[in-house]
């Protein structure tokens, strides 16, 4: 042995040469410890129980006027738009980026339906497959700008939103085509408001979208590979690129998709109101955010769970109808809701911690 | 491929960054079966050719031999598909994940038959399998779950997983950057023992470090840059730290003839 050898050696004795080979001891304890691990595990289950408990203090306090078939398809009809669009920025976030154009994409992409139908009488179904694209189009330019110039998503979303908001305006000149027109001639752009009842619950076909995308989305998350790349772009890009994921193709395939999801929501708009107006949807982006947010879908990316969102946009729904029909002023909702957000980051907070 | 043929050659590899060489005219050769060590100054381009042999960086000239063939990788991918695994200091993990979807990043198992084809799902039950399977044959599987988030683990736990996963998908080399830098000293040593665990499996070793007694207690032969080219592989058996230090840093002068 050589002197260098030996050298190691004792190095090494005098650190105290430990035999076994990596000890996975549990460190958390004590109830506290346990109930930050099922969260961590399970990060929806939070706004779940905000859910079922908003649902059951509300049912309490209004009876059957609340706890009823009819009030409880109300509020999904009332979150259909907000549940569409808040599954295209849950995928946004999850890859640590944000989405602020995902409002101005669905509008634009029902004037688009809207207009290329009546102005240029282009059959409906064509009409709504343009619309479709256009909004995948500007995802792409969104995954573009992100992931090839490397901008931060917040601005270029930002700008982004601008753009299409001034497009939108000045195509359609902010002109509204009317419900009663659209009934008679183009009936196929009201798809998604088609009602059907199950036993004195109104579904419409925008509500069964809503619910299918989500557990779609939620199945391609946790059982496909791209959900997996999704996860470990949010987490960490650069580790994910060098685990030989393609991060470039991971983030456009974000962008797109939110981008076409976006204007499927624009189609379900239409459904929703009857017109098209280009001045609808103003506050999809926040809202979407909020449901997002208080749906436990950390912000920084790689956490969360996309049937959160949907019980995200569900809570705002529940307090807003619980509230109205408890005939209080609509500003509680707001104070209510902006009290969740701050709670929900703080959990998010809270369960990031098991990290340490 | 006989047994003298080196597993990698490099000869007379150059990369230019500007008016900065960064590897200036140096060559390189690993062994089979043998942990080779690369030491050398801070800025003396030892990262730079190690980059260079995995495709990370793309030399002006110069050639790679792998098992006596010729090759051009573009991307660590390429290194990658040719059995050529590599070990960060910064892990290369993502903390939110599996063990198991950390294990299998971006070369997942699908199901077969329907539900893998079109449904495109996973086959988790496999790569569980094969996750605990490596782990255990590397004396790792104390790991409670194989389910358990990466963020669970200690630094020296995760560098555990990184190694066993080279080690499941390497079958040429594996390079391993700096792999104790970031570690405490026993975590270190369970990360060393990991190292020749893998030598034992016949897996040549790359190592880049700047630890002499871990260099002078795993390797086999240690490649001393400096300046941008290969000074010399001396033997750590003929050396001493201190002389290693000093071709390091050009304090002495290095032997003229190749010892190992």
């Amino acid at each position: 042995m050589s002197e260098a050898n030996q050298e190691a050696r004792e190095y090494d004795t005098a650190a105290g040469h430990v035999e076994s080979v990596a000890e996975f001891e549990d460190t958390r304890g004590g109830v506290l410890g346990k109930l930050q691990h099922l969260l961590h595990v399970n990060p929806s289950l939070v706004p779940l129980i905000v859910l079922v408990g908003a649902i059951v203090i509300f049912g309490l306090l209004l009876g059957s006027k609340f706890f009823s078939p009819f009030a409880m398809t109300l509020i999904l009809q009332q979150v259909q738009i907000v549940g569409i669009v808040a599954a295209a920025q849950s995928l946004v976030i999850l890859t640590a980026g944000i989405d602020l154009s995902v409002g101005a994409i669905m509008v634009f992409s029902s004037v688009i339906m809207g207009q290329f139908t009546f102005r240029y009488g282009i059959p409906v179904p064509v009409a709504v497959l343009c619309g479709l694209a256009v909004g995948t189009g500007i995802g792409a330019i969104n995954g573009w700008l992100v992931s090839r110039v490397k901008l931060p998503p917040f601005i270029v979303t930002l700008g982004m939103w601008q753009i299409i908001l001034a497009t939108n305006f000045l195509y359609s000149a902010n002109e509204t085509i009317r419900s009663q027109d659209i009934e008679a001639n183009a009936s196929f752009l009201q798809f998604f408001g088609t009602k059907f009842s199950v036993g004195g619950a109104t579904f419409t076909v925008g509500v069964m979208f809503m619910l299918i995308l989500i557990a779609v989305l939620a199945y391609s998350l946790k059982h496909t590979a791209w959900g997996r790349h999704v996860y470990a772009v949010g987490d960490d890009p650069e580790a994910a690129e060098l685990s030989g994921v393609n991060v470039h193709r991971t983030l456009m395939s974000v962008y797109m998709l939110s981008g076409l999801i976006c204007a499927f929501a624009g189609w379900a708009l239409i459904g929703r109101i009857g017109s098209v107006s280009p001045t609808s949807g103003q506050l999809a982006n926040i809202e979407s955010i909020t449901a997002v947010v208080i749906g436990g879908i950390s912000l920084f990316g790689g956490r969360g769970s996309i049937l959160g969102s949907l019980f995200g946009a569900l809570i705002v729904g529940v307090f807003t109808l619980g509230l109205r029909l408890l005939g209080a002023d609509a500003q509680w909702t707001f104070l209510l809701i902006g009290l969740l957000i701050i709670a929900a980051v703080a959990v998010d907070q809270w369960i990031r911690k098991v990290s340490g | 491929m006989s047994e003298a043929t080196p597993v990698v050659q490099g000869r007379g590899i150059v990369k230019r960054y500007g008016h900065v060489t960064a590897i200036d005219y140096s060559d390189f050769e690993l062994r089979q079966r043998e942990i080779l060590a690369v030491i050398g100054d801070n800025g003396a381009g030892k990262s730079s050719i190690v980059k260079a042999i995995c495709g990370a960086t793309i030399p002006d000239e110069g050639e790679i031999l792998i098992e006596g063939k010729k090759v051009n990788f573009s991307s660590p991918i390429d290194a990658r598909n040719m059995g050529i695994e590599i070990v960060y200091q910064q892990l290369a993990m993502s903390p939110a994940l599996s063990i198991a979807d950390n294990m299998f990043m971006g070369r997942e198992i699908r199901k077969q038959g329907f539900m893998g084809k079109y449904l495109r799902q996973l086959d988790r039950p496999a790569m569980e399998r094969f996750a605990r399977e490596k782990l255990t044959e590397l004396g790792l599987m104390t790991v409670q779950s194989i389910n358990q988030t990466v963020e669970t683990l200690s630094g020296g736990q995760r560098q555990g997983v990184a190694v066993a996963r080279a080690a499941a998908f390497a079958t040429k080399f594996i390079i391993m950057d700096e792999p104790t830098a970031a570690l405490g000293v026993k975590e270190s040593r369970k990360v060393l023992e990991l190292i020749q665990d893998v030598r034992a499996r016949g897996i040549p070793i790359i190592l880049i470090s700047h630890n002499m007694p871990h260099v002078f207690e795993v390797a086999d032969r240690i490649h001393v840059h400096r300046l941008g080219k290969r000074l010399c592989t001396i033997d750590p058996k003929d050396y001493t730290m201190s002389d290693a230090v000093a071709f390091m840093t050009g304090a002495k002068e290095p032997p003229t003839e190749d010892a190992a």
